[in-house]
């Protein structure tokens, strides 16, 4: 328990328990401490674990969507939209015209949901006493309300299947989405004065928690934490999966990559998304919104027995990259299934980044590498 | 100082008009209160909500759509719908449910089993004030406990509603034109089961 | 109308005293000072509490508490009751004598100051003629009974809470005294009565608050009373979300009752005190005297709620740095220019040399102070 390297002082050993306030989720760090100096922290995972792989294996292909919903559980719509990019590339299946925008609007708009949201809850562990919290959640509950109309759920939405989407969307859904996205911009200009130039705000953030590039680039860290540190990865420009390469829209980095960074790039990417966003509502045509030949599949999901082989389905979800490595060896049953999760990847730095600072330091860097516990315990 | 003064300036504003601008039920508009004070003001129902489903029956609870075909049990994924045949007196399978219950404690809100049914036998509700006093029996949806009528169908989901009687009754005059023409006063199959025509209806195995 | 209660005690010692001898009058007019302060005090901490939480949940878009009673005013009854049929826990290991005592420790110092604070014209409970002494002296004490109910806790949390707070009220003491002396060199007395009469006059435009010196005074005393009462953004002892509520993490049912009624009679009697010293008190035009004073004390207590609503916490070391670094340098120079006002001949030129004077030395000590200033970034973004 005490830590003989040190000599003259000894170290407390502090549990940021797994019932906590702020770690969004049930995580427990280890914190030694010197006087109010973090000396050490192990991140103990695992409280939250569900078997969802094990799950995956003994299911149809579609049964395992609604167990993807609950994967992140703040977006569910990005973890569908994954798993249906990696079983399309597995059976080699397409998507119609219409169904492609749909999928963007919905992955753009969950993109809003988790940043404001995520903003507010920084915003919470610094003190600021929900305040923050409550004015993302009047738009994230908008922007619910149009999930609950078009996909039947608020979170766990189970919207996206293999060809395409379930249902096409019902009649005003668009002219709402339309007036969210027109008073969007107004909203985040309130959101930004109310925080952007307060100084005790920038007083906590800046030069707290800095990720340098290289740690960056070696430990696979992906999604906004890159960004801010200067990373220019995006995978909606590498990989340009669906048809993110017909919109227009650019990349925030930052450059010192501390907590301020990442909390203004993620205020940056919102209005990109809408920019995205007005895009694709303008240019969203008519059609049939799930490809035919699966339309079937509905019906008889075990039937579905994709060709054998290994797929591997990625897609830029707010936290990061979200891939699903897939191997199927022809039976409707996948043979391994594995999720890979932005925030157990990125909460490898954890420890890296905490170290020299004070215990309210952890807190906050935590809450700014954003992570959500159903992702990194599957 | 000054950029405390000025979130402290938004706050002020947020707070001088939520007096000013009360919530209309099922407005965007979120300048001012957003609150809903649930027993008695509530917010509109969506058409589209899914919460646990339900069976449906056209005109009497022994008239029900279900089948017994077990499908929806076997592509429920946390398997939560246990179905057991109806046999006759005389040992004959009939195309009923003895038992169908649903544990409303494992129901994960999908909808897949309502989207694998072939007969249209089971939706989902919008049903979601349930409350049980224990788990084991309270929250354990027997058959009785799930049948509602077509009415009732119509009532909450009514353009699906009207998508599947235009679907029924199509498929029961193209029944209808096949049993005349094939022969005349030939024995009209018993109404329930429409005909293996779009979706794959295979009669599982026991 | 503006002597009602004055006249109300008279009336009530002019009855007793018709069948009880002297000496018993004079105990019962103290005793009926005590008794109105002891329902004051509870009273007053438990509309504080609502009044937070309508406040900030209209701040916050929501209804706050309606249900119990119309507005909600009912509520806090039902949380007192709430509170005394808890069950009380004490940890196992907790030193249960200290355990015990230091929220009773807390409490009476915060009751105690009460009879220093004039809520009207000679409606002070007792006129000390070191009244300001007293008061700073008295809730000086509750420092100790803080580290008290930290160390009794017997938990690492507590113990870090408690250790902050020591910390914090120790630091935040010396600017709050020293940015009140101005006053008192002006007044010459240390009776809070006194001071209330010293800026009377002129329809109100002699009170300290409208001098360059007592201006800046004004701020300082009320912020640092702020970090005194432990509210946000220098909450720090009880950081909710960092170190789980702090030195009262181990306190349940009536025990954190008491911790949390200290809390809120120091808001209301720092900002009582905070509007005797520089607001004039209880003097203003039309209205009786006690509810003029109601008015700026409530005033003063929504800007503190207002604060706990908007902002965020700051960090230990930020805190003491604030503390050390710029408010004790500026609340010594705020000292000598307040000196300079009653020395130099005339108008113009005292007001000019003071805010020439309190505007530099306010610039050279953000210069010095540079990591409390924010840097504007810049990013770029890429294709």
């Amino acid at each position: 328990m005490t830590d003989s390297l040190l000599q003259e002082t000894e170290t407390l050993e502090v549990n940021l328990g797994p019932q906590h306030p702020s770690t969004h989720g049930v995580f427990r760090m280890n914190v030694k401490l010197d006087g109010e100096t973090i000396v050490s922290l192990k991140p103990v995972m695992g409280y939250l674990h569900r078997n969802h792989e094990q799950i995956a294996e003994n299911i149809s292909y579609l049964g395992s969507m609604p167990y993807t919903d609950r994967l992140d559980y703040f977006n569910s719509m990005s973890n569908n939209f994954a798993y249906a990019l990696a079983v399309e590339k597995l059976a080699k299946i397409e998507v119609p015209e219409r169904a492609q925008y749909i999928r963007v609007i919905m992955a753009e708009l969950t993109r809003l949901v988790n940043h404001v949201s995520v903003t507010g809850f920084l915003l919470n562990d610094l003190g600021a006493f929900f305040t923050p919290v409550l004015y993302a959640f009047r738009e994230r509950e908008k922007i619910l309300d149009v999930f609950e109309e078009t996909a039947g759920s608020r979170m766990m939405c189970n919207y996206f299947r293999f060809g395409g989407v379930k249902l096409d969307l019902p009649p005003g859904v668009l002219d709402r989405i339309r007036k969210i996205v027109k008073e969007f911009p107004k909203f985040l200009d309130e959101f930004e004065g109310l925080l952007t130039q307060n100084e005790i705000l920038c007083m906590r953030c800046q030069k707290v928690g800095v990720l340098p590039f290289d740690l960056a680039l070696s430990a696979s860290i992906t999604g906004p934490m890159a960004r801010a540190s200067g990373v220019n990865y995006d995978i909606r420009k590498v990989d340009n999966y669906s048809i993110y390469n017909r919109f227009k829209f650019k990349v925030p980095l930052g450059k010192t990559g501390d907590v301020y960074d990442r909390f203004m790039i993620r205020i940056l990417e919102m209005r990109q998304s809408v920019y995205i966003l007005e895009q694709a509502l303008k240019e969203i045509p008519e059609g049939p919104v799930l490809n035919p030949k699966t339309a079937a599949l509905a019906k008889a999901p075990r039937n579905f027995k994709p060709p054998a082989g290994e797929s591997y389905g990625r897609v830029e979800s707010p936290k990061g990259e979200l891939g699903f490595y897939l191997v199927s060896d022809g039976t409707p049953q996948p043979w391994r299934y594995h999720v890979r999760a932005p925030s157990f990847v990125n909460l490898t730095v954890l420890e890296d980044l905490c170290l020299g600072h004070k215990v309210a330091d952890a807190v906050v860097i935590l809450g700014s590498i954003d992570i959500v516990l159903g992702e990194v315990d599957h | 100082m000054l950029g405390v003064l000025r979130g402290m300036g938004i706050t002020f504003k947020n707070f001088v008009t939520s007096y000013l601008f009360p919530r209309r039920a099922d407005s965007l508009d979120t300048a001012g209160m957003v609150t809903v004070q649930y027993p008695e003001e509530r917010l509109l129902e969506k058409e589209r909500f899914r919460n646990f489903p339900f069976l449906i029956y056209d005109k009497t609870p022994d008239d029900l759509r279900c089948v017994a075909c077990d499908i929806c049990a076997k592509e429920c994924p946390p398997k939560c719908i246990y179905i057991v045949r109806e046999f006759d007196k005389d040992g004959k399978p009939l195309k009923r449910p003895a038992v169908f219950d649903i544990d409303l404690t494992v129901c994960m809100n999908c909808g897949i089993c309502e989207e694998a049914c072939p007969f249209d036998a089971i939706f989902m509700d919008h049903e979601f004030e349930i409350g049980g006093a224990e788990r084991q029996q309270s929250l354990v949806y027997h058959k009785d406990q799930l049948l509602k009528p077509a009415t009732y169908f119509a009532k909450i989901r009514p353009t699906d509603h009207a998508t599947i009687e235009e679907k029924r009754r199509k498929e029961a005059e193209k029944k209808a034109a096949a049993a005349k023409q094939s022969s005349q006063g030939a024995a009209q199959t018993p109404p329930p089961p429409p005909p293996a025509v779009p979706p794959k209806s295979p009669q599982p195995n026991a | 109308m503006d002597s009602l209660f004055v006249n109300l005690k008279k009336g009530l010692l002019d009855f007793l005293s018709s069948f009880l001898p002297a000496d018993f009058v004079m105990i019962a007019s103290a005793l009926v000072s005590i008794i109105a302060i002891a329902i004051l005090g509870p009273f007053t901490m438990m509309y504080l509490t609502w009044f937070e939480r309508k406040l900030i949940s209209r701040i916050q878009n929501r209804i706050g508490p309606n249900r119990v009673g119309i507005f909600g005013l009912l509520q806090p009854l039902a949380d007192g009751v709430k509170m005394l049929t808890k069950e009380d826990i004490v940890p196992d290991g907790a030193d249960k004598v200290v355990h015990f005592l230091a929220p009773v420790v807390t409490v009476i110092p915060a009751l105690l100051v009460f009879s220093v604070v004039p809520f009207g014209r000679n409606m002070a409970a007792v006129d000390l003629n070191v009244g300001f002494l007293f008061f700073i002296a008295v809730s000086a004490t509750t420092t100790i009974a803080i580290f008290m109910g930290s160390w009794a806790s017997r938990n690492k949390f507590s113990l870090l809470g408690g250790m902050r707070s020591v910390a914090q009220l120790v630091s935040y003491e010396v600017p709050m005294v020293l940015s009140a002396v101005p006053v008192i060199l002006a007044t010459g007395s240390l009776s809070t009565v006194s001071i209330v009469e010293a800026q009377s006059g002129w329809h109100g435009l002699k009170w300290f608050v409208f001098t360059p010196w007592g201006l800046v005074a004004f701020v300082i005393f009320y912020l640092c009373g702020v970090a005194e009462c432990n509210r946000t953004p220098f909450d720090i002892p009880e950081g909710e979300s960092e170190i789980v509520a702090g030195f009262h993490t181990e306190y349940s049912g009536m025990k954190f009752a008491l911790w949390y009624m200290a809390e809120f009679m120091n808001v209301f009697t720092i900002s009582g005190l905070t509007a005797t010293l520089f607001l004039g008190g209880y003097q203003g035009p039309f209205l009786p005297s006690w509810v003029w004073f109601f008015t700026k004390t409530y005033a003063l207590v929504f800007v503190m709620m207002w604060f706990r609503g908007t902002l965020p916490r700051l960090r230990v070391d930020q805190l003491m740095g604030l503390a050390w670094k710029f408010f004790l340098p500026f609340t010594l120079i705020n000292l000598f220019v307040a000196g300079l006002w009653f020395f130099l001949p005339t108008r113009g030129l005292r007001v000019g040399v003071s805010l020439a004077l309190l505007a530099v030395s306010f610039g050279f000590l953000v210069w010095v102070n540079k990591p409390f200033v924010p840097e504007k970034r810049m990013y770029e973004f890429a294709e």
